[in-house]
């Protein structure tokens, strides 16, 4: 890890979220569920220099190992990221997240006409493109703000 | 057709809409037999037309059809989930035409139920047996090759629209998009159109294209689309057609609708020879037969 990663405190046994865009920080918290709430204990580091992205944002959550539905939607907001396990100090295993082709189930259709969105026994699909999601149902295409539709 | 299901223009290939109109052409005159065959019409909106319309194709068909009644009158009004009703409805029918306000209601359906399911319009989102009898309709009179399209009205939420601008994409067809700001094609459709290459133009002045269109097709602008009637009639006349409008079009130009239309075309327009709005309504019981037969199979008997 570079130094820049070095700034986040370390964390004994958990999850690096690394090479996450500058500013994406809080919606990764937002996909994990996670508010302070439940009392994690959670570094970010914002906005601190990268060589691949110029500026990046690192999230380190402690006691806590992710899905492959969260690293799934991670990917959305953060095609680059890499998720670090973390075992006694040290990075056991390291993982560049890959884009999958459809997520189900974790968004909700931003169409409030879609038939996803009523009391219809049938999950929420978004086809994964480039730079957006589009709905398996009613098309609509997600590009921004992906994490506001968890 | 390859297809279990008829959902979206978006499946449909270049062969499966020739296949479907080539066979609409000669269907009336030796209709395939499919007197053992029930077709479930199930509307859970108004349209009168769209149903009557595959209720006498199923009929010249030797077919018959059964059909849910009006949806206040149904179970809807009790608060079954259309997924539980098509599940019913399986059991008595061998096909399914769904009309529904959600976008995506048919797909869902066609998930629930192994009879095939023919989408008559979903919410904003689709309606390609529509586009079926409109690409027959422009074949007849304009060709589909070579061919310069003004589709004008509604096309955010214009369902009509949508399927006819994704099944042009397998032709050679300038599309030229006629519209207020407000109401241009949703982004969905406009990245579909970009993937597939299609030539695209978009337009606020009907008068900037009309010399160059082989085929107008025109769409209602809703009222209820507005937040204001002010603001409504502002835009609603500048997407209207006359006698007079139509001086500069070519003498070969189509005028398209897919009915009910309310005051975008004048009365003065249906004496012309450009007027094919009648005739492309009645076009959809042939290519409906067309669609029905070869979705239950009939090609093979
Ligand atoms: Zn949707």
């Amino acid at each position: 890890m570079s130094d820049d990663t070095l700034r986040v405190a370390k964390i004994r046994s958990g999850t690096v979220i690394d090479h996450v865009p500058g500013g994406q920080a809080l919606n990764v918290l937002a996909i994990l569920g996670i508010d302070g709430s439940a009392g994690e204990a959670v570094s970010v580091g914002m906005n601190v220099s990268s060589d691949r992205l110029g500026q990046k944002d690192i999230v380190k959550v402690e006691g806590r190992e992710l899905s492959q539905a969260e690293v799934d939607v991670i990917s959305l907001i953060a095609p680059a990221a890499s998720i670090n396990i973390v075992r006694d100090y040290e990075v056991v295993e390291k993982n560049r997240v890959v884009r999958p082709e459809r997520v189900t189930g974790v968004l909700t259709c931003p169409n409030h006409n879609c038939i996803t969105t009523g009391n219809e026994p049938v999950e929420s699909a978004f086809d994964v493109l480039d730079g957006g999601v589009r709905c398996a149902y009613c098309d609509t295409i997600l590009r921004e703000d992906i994490a506001a539709h968890l | 057709m390859r297809h279990d299901h008829l959902l979206s223009a978006n499946q449909l290939s270049r062969d499966d809409i020739e296949a479907v109109l080539d066979r609409a052409a000669t269907i009336a005159d030796d209709p395939p037999d499919h007197a053992d065959d029930v077709l479930a019409l199930l509307f859970f909106e108004p349209s009168t037309r769209t149903k009557m319309s595959f209720d006498t194709a199923m009929k010249r068909l030797g077919g018959t059809t059964v059909d849910m009644g009006s949806a206040e009158a149904s179970s809807v009004k009790k608060g079954e989930t259309l997924a539980d009703t098509v599940r019913v409805v399986e059991g008595y029918a061998d096909a399914i035409v769904l009309r529904h306000p959600s976008e995506g209601a048919a797909k869902m359906a066609s998930e629930f139920v192994d009879v095939p399911v023919v989408n008559a319009g979903d919410g904003a989102g689709q309606h390609p047996s529509q586009t079926l009898l409109d690409l027959y309709t422009i074949r007849e009179n304009a060709g589909l090759d070579d061919l310069t399209i003004g589709i004008m009205g509604d096309l955010k939420y214009g369902r009509t629209v949508h399927s006819l601008a994704s099944a042009l994409t397998n032709f050679d067809a300038r599309q030229q998009f006629i519209s207020p700001e407000s109401l241009r094609l949703p982004r969905s459709v406009r990245f579909d159109l970009h993937e597939a290459g299609a030539q695209v133009r978009e337009h606020t002045d009907l008068a900037e294209v009309l010399p160059d269109l082989d085929v107008l097709y025109v769409t209602r602008i809703q009222r209820e689309r507005f937040p204001d009637e002010n603001e409504y009639r502002a835009v609603a006349g500048q997407y209207r057609i006359d006698e007079a409008t139509l001086a500069d079009a070519s003498d070969d130009l189509t005028v398209m609708h897919p009915l009910p239309r309310v005051d975008e075309i004048a009365p003065d327009v249906d004496s012309t020879p450009h007027a094919t709005y009648f005739e492309q309504a009645h076009n959809g019981v042939p290519v409906r037969m067309a669609l029905l037969s070869a979705l239950l199979g009939g090609e093979d008997r």
